[in-house]
């Protein structure tokens, strides 16, 4: 590549190692710290879902090392039913907020957002820094429960009141960790406010010459939109979190009504309501979901057409789902409230929208399909994970229409149905979307291939696994078997627990796949085919330089933009796909 | 292949698509902080209404002396945003030490609004109000609601003095333009905004 004088510049490139790797306000760097840290999530937040397996499955059983962890929690190595909700808040607090939310959206966005749009770096690169170290220090926050005061809360990660606003009377971990798990959330919202607010910006401001916004790549949409409902949700749950915490240290009572008995001791709360929680948190909870699940969207509508070597069926109509999805989010957080006692009627005010969220939820899974339709598909393991991302949204969208009605959701609420649903829909597409990321983008990102052959491994173990891990709790929740329930002493559960013990085989068999990405990840990283700058044969920015790209994206040089995202299996001069940056006109024959 | 059309040298704007709304980023990034902001105090007055509405014997404790106080507070703080105005105007005409007084009549403003409210707050601490007290042996929850929304605004009035300061002494040596001042104008006229919702929700609806 040529190497043409540096163009204007909005920071130069860092010389000293702390401002080139730790504090850096380059945009690939940060990037590249929010997949760490959603790595060293991911890996204890997949530990603790073990731990929860292996006591459901054998509750007598004695976990090596759980008791040096916490004596209270575990004496003698076997988990107390306290204990065990501790390990599920953790689980679901770590995956949801510091790997669903990190690794997809800030992760890949901060990498990738600023060169597919063609520029030089985040409208805001000091705002950008921030904000992932600021929530660097909410992991740590949170983190520091485990080993503060009795343990973590274990209010779950919707930390419900008045359970989690009463304190340390509540129960181990209600004390302390409860404090820290709404102190790391608050701070987490305000670093995911400052990245919002960065995305947009960017996207809106720093789009080269010929990028307008129809020829943004959908993952860039994905991202933007994103960004847009976190800009929002997140500053809604901030003042819920502060409220929370002046309700644990300042003795106020918004969320926990008068005359409370708790553990035998009269409490001295007053009228508060811990329906305002309910509300409050799913007013963020509810976008929440498709914070998560929005990058993975855009993502898999980036790489499958890679992949398939054809146009998307329509990238408008996924772009007009995308953003009304974005828009009915906002709209359905009560359906979470089915059964919290809301005026009965509100129950359908929230169901309709519920049930409206599928069509476009459906329109984009058909224009997924209908891409693949007679396509000569090049199956990559990056392209496998993208099948495989439709393939368990529709599962778990398909749930979705049962739990959507309020008559259906009072039988289902709370029981593993709702785990299966939930998992399916939003955890298992999200990281199948991050996986179809990281196969994809990884050659770009470091310079190196990733291991094909280990990377369909990967997503066979992976496919499979996960169905039979999730399939059978549909079947847990309509045998009514409540979820959050450490252990099942009643008459009617005992019947299922072999059928408990054969998804915990079966979580033990996933996270074990889970450890070939691993080893295929740092393994590549290092030791990895050298990557061309172009080993996909995909047309995004991104392509058009080095891999990995140069301190300012492009090497100084100011790309133009002539096409669309998706120019594949088109009949041009040369090639059978044209870049973004190309010149050339395609030829309709 | 397809080697993408090179442009070397030539200045960042120009060679940028334009952005739909056809500000400065700096100003975009005002307004989406703004939107957010907004959020949060909606939150923070959609609790406040939902306890409120769920409380059957709400204390109303606001005499006359107090609405006094917070109609001086509301006319000195709109005052206040009319300053503002003048100064983005002086340094439109790039009349920068014209300008400078405007914030910095701004900031005395703003100040006179802090020392007002907070001595509103010490004659309540006074009587016995806390977050989680009410000396007239009600529902506690308007100390807190009271405490924690006018809190809010105050702290964002107290950051809004400094942000203005800061500009203010930086526009003075030229280090900053035009457009900053605009900025934080936008963030003053919104802290106001912000207030017209305050005062009648919280101290009007509950004057005795």
């Amino acid at each position: 590549m040529s190497s043409p004088e540096p163009a204007v510049h909005h920071h130069g490139p860092p010389q000293s190692f702390i401002r080139k790797y730790i504090f850096s306000l380059d945009h690939k760097v940060i990037g590249k710290q929010y997949y760490g840290l959603a790595l060293i999530a991911v890996l204890a937040g997949l530990i603790l879902s073990w731990l929860m397996r292996i006591h459901l499955g054998w509750q007598a059983a004695a976990i090596p090392l759980l008791g040096k962890l916490s004596p209270t929690g575990a004496p003698g190595n076997v988990m107390t039913p306290d204990y065990y909700l501790s390990l599920m808040t953790m689980h679901a607090t770590l995956m949801i907020f510091f790997v669903l939310t990190t690794a997809p959206f800030a992760a890949f966005g901060n990498y990738l957002l600023p060169i597919q749009v063609g520029a030089e770096d985040m409208a805001f690169p000091r705002f950008n820094m921030m904000s992932f170290w600021v929530t660097f220090v909410a992991f740590v926050v949170l983190i520091l429960s485990f080993f503060v005061g009795d343990g973590p809360p274990l209010a779950g990660w919707t930390s419900y009141a008045p359970l989690s606003s009463v304190g340390g009377v509540a129960g181990p971990g209600q004390g302390t960790g409860q404090t820290l798990w709404a102190v790391s959330i608050a701070i987490f919202c305000i670093g995911q406010l400052l990245g919002s607010l960065n995305f947009i910006t960017t996207t809106l401001d720093l789009r080269t010459k010929g990028m307008s916004l129809a020829r943004m790549p959908l993952s860039t949409w994905g991202w933007f939109v994103t960004s847009v409902i976190a800009l929002l949700a997140f500053a809604a749950l901030l003042p819920a979190c502060v409220l929370l915490i002046l309700d644990r240290t300042a003795g106020t009572s918004f969320f926990s009504s008068a005359g409370l008995v708790v553990n035998d001791q009269v409490l001295p709360h007053s009228g508060g309501s811990p329906l305002l929680w309910q509300h409050l948190f799913w007013f963020f909870g509810h976008p929440e979901v498709y914070i998560a699940i929005l990058p993975g969207f855009g993502i898999i509508s980036t790489v499958l057409p890679a992949f398939a070597r054809k146009r998307i069926l329509s990238s408008r109509a996924v772009i007009g789902c995308m953003v009304s999805i974005g828009f009915l989010s906002y709209m359905v957080w009560g359906h979470h409230m089915f059964v919290s006692g809301m005026n009965p009627f509100s129950a359908v005010l929230f169901s309709l929208p519920t049930l409206i969220i599928t069509i476009p939820a459906t329109i984009m899974v058909l224009l997924w399909l209908g891409t693949l339709y007679g396509a000569r598909m090049r199956y990559t393991a990056s392209a496998l994970f993208s099948v495989g991302f439709i393939s368990v949204f529709i599962t778990g969208g398909l749930s979705g229409f049962f739990l959507a009605q309020p008559s259906l959701d009072t039988y289902l609420h709370a029981t593993y149905f709702v785990v299966a649903h939930f998992h399916f829909v939003m955890a298992l597409a999200a990281m199948f979307g991050i996986f179809a990321g990281t196969y994809f983008w990884f050659p770009k990102m470091f310079g190196r291939m990733m291991n094909e052959t280990l990377g369909k491994w990967h997503f066979w173990l992976t496919f499979i696994g996960v169905y039979c891990v999730f399939m059978p709790m549909h079947y847990l929740g309509l045998a009514g078997n409540v979820r959050r329930y450490a252990a099942f002493t009643d008459n009617y559960l005992a019947p299922l627990i072999p059928l408990h013990r054969f998804i915990s085989i079966s979580a033990f068999f996933v996270g074990a796949a889970q450890l070939i990405f691993f080893f295929n990840l740092f393994w590549s990283r290092f030791w990895g085919a050298k990557a061309t700058d172009n080993p996909w044969e995909a047309t995004t920015l991104e392509w058009s330089t080095t891999s990995p790209p140069p301190f300012d994206n492009f090497g100084g040089r100011h790309l133009v933009v002539y096409h669309g995202p998706e120019e594949y299996g088109v009949d041009s001069d040369t090639l059978e796909y044209v870049m973004q940056t190309a010149p050339e006109q395609i030829k309709t024959t | 292949m397809n080697e993408p059309e090179v442009a070397v040298g030539i200045d960042h704007e120009t060679w940028n698509e334009e952005s739909p709304y056809r500000i400065p980023s700096r100003k975009l990034g005002m307004w989406l902080f703004i939107l957010s902001d907004a959020v949060t105090f909606a939150a923070i007055l959609y609790a406040y209404a939902f306890v409120r509405l769920a409380t059957a014997n709400w204390t109303r404790p606001f005499e006359v002396s107090s609405i006094v106080n917070g109609v001086v507070m509301t006319t000195v703080l709109l005052v206040s945003s009319v300053t503002t105005l003048a100064a983005l105007d002086a340094a439109k005409h790039n009349q920068r030490s014209r300008s400078v007084t405007w914030l910095g009549v701004t900031m005395l403003l703003g100040m006179l609004f802090a020392a007002l409210h907070i001595r509103e707050w010490i004659k309540m601490i006074d009587k016995g109000w806390r977050l989680f007290q009410n000396p007239t042996g009600g529902p506690v929850l308007f100390g807190s609601t009271f405490f924690c929304i006018t809190g809010l605004h105050l702290m964002h009035i107290i950051a809004g003095v400094v942000a203005i300061a800061v500009v203010a002494i930086k526009y003075s040596r030229g280090s900053l333009d035009t457009g900053h001042v605009e900025s934080v104008g936008l963030y003053w006229h919104f802290v106001d905004l912000v207030w017209m919702f305050v005062f009648p929700l919280v101290y009007l609806m509950n004057a005795k």
